[in-house]
């Protein structure tokens, strides 16, 4: 076990490697200059060239890589003399826009999302797996045709519809949200009503596309287990049908959920672009599409696409060990 | 006194879109403590499903199951057909058991051997886990599984297929049943495992004087372990009759067809052997008259046309020896002397 812990952990550092290089070859390709972006109208070659330098895109990628990567560690400086400023290690890199460390504006805009992230996640997991049990135990009849319509809803309707009409018709029409407040972060330490009323609404509009998908994944393994031999042994055993759900069709049914679940709970994590623009929360989602709608703020970008790039890749990580414990077939190997 | 299972006038079929399968028809047979029935047929006879009926793993709500299948237990007797599902469920594992063909399918692929076996001993038996794990190992040293303490922690993956099959062995009579139903328990399995997966069951008859039920489409099989033989044909039993008079006396076309099929080790060598010809009918629209009529090659030697028109019920050829043949008994003698 511990072997396979170590080559999986040094597999996954080196798949972060290549996608921190990757992500940084892209910018360095795209035919836009940040440099030229920070210095506006009136703009001499020589301004631009001493921002190029301020911003240290003056020296090739690869130094420049070389350069992120040490600040992640070490912390870096940026500009000179009066102009200079250092953001502490780990340093995503210096936001020339908003004249802000990209680890500050991470710092605030991560627990926006995870916030965001855990409440959906827990309300579809419950609401899709319970669902889906109910729908397979009585297939092809009502509660089964009744999970039926949500999960044709829920799939169809996409997150900037649902959510727009989560907002207005529901949120600001019976007044449960003010509309001044939209936005506005709310420490679930600090004040954990504030913080649910806050989050209610965009838990809902992203759990409700999310929870279609677990609903229909379950009733289809909870079924198919069903008919497994292993599960008519465990008749024969003379075990109860409750019995037989919980603890053989459950256990083999729902082992696949934990895959999906990790995955899908990880790349929530990276932002949920849509959901955070709707209900206007200050995430790491509306942080990268701001970054890259309004100013091509290529540090942010980097750091967010980094983030959300080692959350998938850490998740998976989790999900295997985690797997491990729950199927023995995949304990040995 | 009267066997440990009757079962009258069994009839199991399944409404379908289609019309309504008839899987087993009319079945009357008993079998008694310390006796091996072995039930003979093809692919969609009707063995799998009578057994499953006596064992009450059909789905009531979507099988019509009559008839009656009596356990005569030693708090008197049940039936198994008509008594509620909850009772029938609490002789399940206790007073009757099952085996299935699949060893590699048939445990549950997350639990280890032990849990699986405990779970079935801790249902009818006040204990702990850990008495539970005391107990399956005992059964698995009885089955005949080598390093049995060490081997009840592991996981079915890690058996082979014969040794799984002696591990649902195992557990099918860790409570001590009086009835065993072994669904074709070798078929999955290599020729030499066959045998001794026979063996096993042989000796842990004899070990617990269970009445012994053995689904099989191998007359090999059944010449190895039966006391007495039902073949069964589209639903129904054709034949009856203890293992010898069935090998040597066959009454019904069916049965001297399959025996005509597989080669014998007294026969001549360079004999062909007789394939029986065309397939079975479907269960959803069975021919009027003998099912069997439009493969046997004796019907025309029947007059009237009998056979197209009459369905032959189950009479006496013999001493205890049934057949639902049309044929007379000189004309059978004929028909077993091949062409």
């Amino acid at each position: 076990m511990l072997k396979y812990l170590v080559r999986r952990i040094s597999a996954t550092l080196v798949v972060l490697t290549l996608i921190s290089m990757s992500v940084f070859l892209i910018f360095d390709v795209l035919p836009m200059d940040p440099a030229r972006l920070t210095c506006g109208k009136a703009c001499s070659p020589a301004v631009v060239e001493a921002n190029r330098h301020r911003l240290g895109l003056d020296v090739p990628v690869q130094v420049q890589y070389g350069r992120w990567v040490k600040g992640l560690f070490v912390g870096r400086t940026y500009g000179e003399g009066q102009a200079e400023f250092t953001c502490a290690a780990p340093a995503f890199g210096y936001s020339f826009n908003r004249h802000e460390c990209v680890t500050d504006l991470l710092k605030s805009a991560f627990p926006v999302t995870l916030s965001l992230a855990i409440g959906a996640f827990l309300l579809w997991l419950f609401v899709g797996v319970s669902l889906g049990i109910v729908a397979a135990r009585f297939k092809n009849r009502w509660p089964d045709r009744a999970s039926n319509v949500f999960v044709l809803v829920g799939t169809s309707l996409p997150t900037f519809i649902s959510g727009i009409l989560i907002l207005l018709f529901v949120a600001l029409k019976f007044g449960f949200v003010n509309p001044i407040d939209l936005g506005k972060w709310i420490s679930p330490f600090e004040n954990p009503l504030g913080w649910i009323n806050t989050f209610i609404f965009p838990w809902i509009t992203l759990a409700l596309a999310y929870a279609a998908t677990y609903t229909r994944f379950t009733r289809s393994n909870v079924i198919e287990t069903s008919s497994e031999d292993y599960i008519r042994t465990a008749r024969a055993k003379g075990l109860s049908e409750k019995v037989i759900l919980r603890k053989h069709t459950l256990r083999a049914a729902l082992a696949p959920i934990v895959t999906l679940a990790g995955l899908d709970f990880a790349g929530l994590l990276g932002g949920a672009i849509i959901t955070e623009g709707i209900f206007n929360l200050p995430g790491l989602g509306r942080l990268s599409i701001r970054a890259v709608l309004n100013d091509y703020d290529l540090p942010i970008i980097v750091a967010t696409t980094m983030l959300a790039a080692t959350f998938l890749v850490v998740m998976n990580l989790l999900v295997d060990i985690l797997y491990a414990y729950i199927d023995p077939r995949v304990r040995v190997a | 006194m009267s066997a440990f299972l009757e079962v009258k006038n069994l009839t199991v079929s399944f409404p379908t879109e289609d019309g309504l399968v008839q899987a087993s028809n009319d079945i009357s047979f008993s079998v008694d403590r310390g006796e091996t029935l072995a039930v003979v047929g093809e692919s969609g006879s009707g063995k799998s499903v009578t057994s499953l009926a006596i064992m009450g793993l059909h789905n009531r709500q979507t099988t019509n199951i009559n008839g009656s299948a009596v356990l005569n237990l030693e708090s008197g007797p049940i039936d198994v057909i008509s008594a509620p599902e909850d009772q029938v469920r609490r002789l399940r594992g206790k007073a009757m058991s099952m085996i299935f063909q699949d060893p590699m399918s048939a445990l549950h692929p997350y639990y280890s051997i032990g849990d699986q076996l405990s779970e079935a001993w801790r249902l009818y038996n006040k204990g702990d886990k850990k008495a539970g794990f005391k107990r399956a190992t005992e059964m698995l040293e009885l089955v005949g599984i080598p390093d049995a303490s060490t081997r009840v922690k592991e996981f079915p993956h890690q058996f082979s297929g014969g040794m799984r099959q002696r591990v649902m062995i195992a557990m099918a009579l860790i409570n001590n049943p009086s009835l065993l139903i072994a669904d074709e328990p070798t078929t999955a399995l290599d020729v030499t495992v066959q045998s001794q997966i026979l063996q096993l069951l042989k000796d842990m008859q004899k070990e617990f004087n269970m009445a012994v039920i053995l689904i099989t489409h191998d007359l090999g099989v059944v010449a190895e372990v039966a006391d007495r033989v039902n073949v069964m044909y589209a639903g129904k039993i054709v034949e009856q009759a203890i293992a010898d008079s069935i090998y040597y006396t066959p009454d019904h076309p069916y049965t001297i067809g399959l025996l005509n099929s597989i080669p014998r080790v007294d026969q001549l060598e360079g004999k062909r052997l007789i394939a029986i010809p065309g397939q079975p009918p479907s269960l959803i629209n069975l021919p009027q008259g003998c099912s069997f009529r439009k493969r046997c090659t004796f019907a025309d030697q029947v007059a009237d046309n009998l056979c197209a028109t009459v369905a032959p019920s189950l009479d006496v050829k013999e001493s205890a020896h049934f057949s639902r043949c049309h044929l007379t008994e000189k004309q059978l003698v004929a028909a077993r002397g091949g062409k």
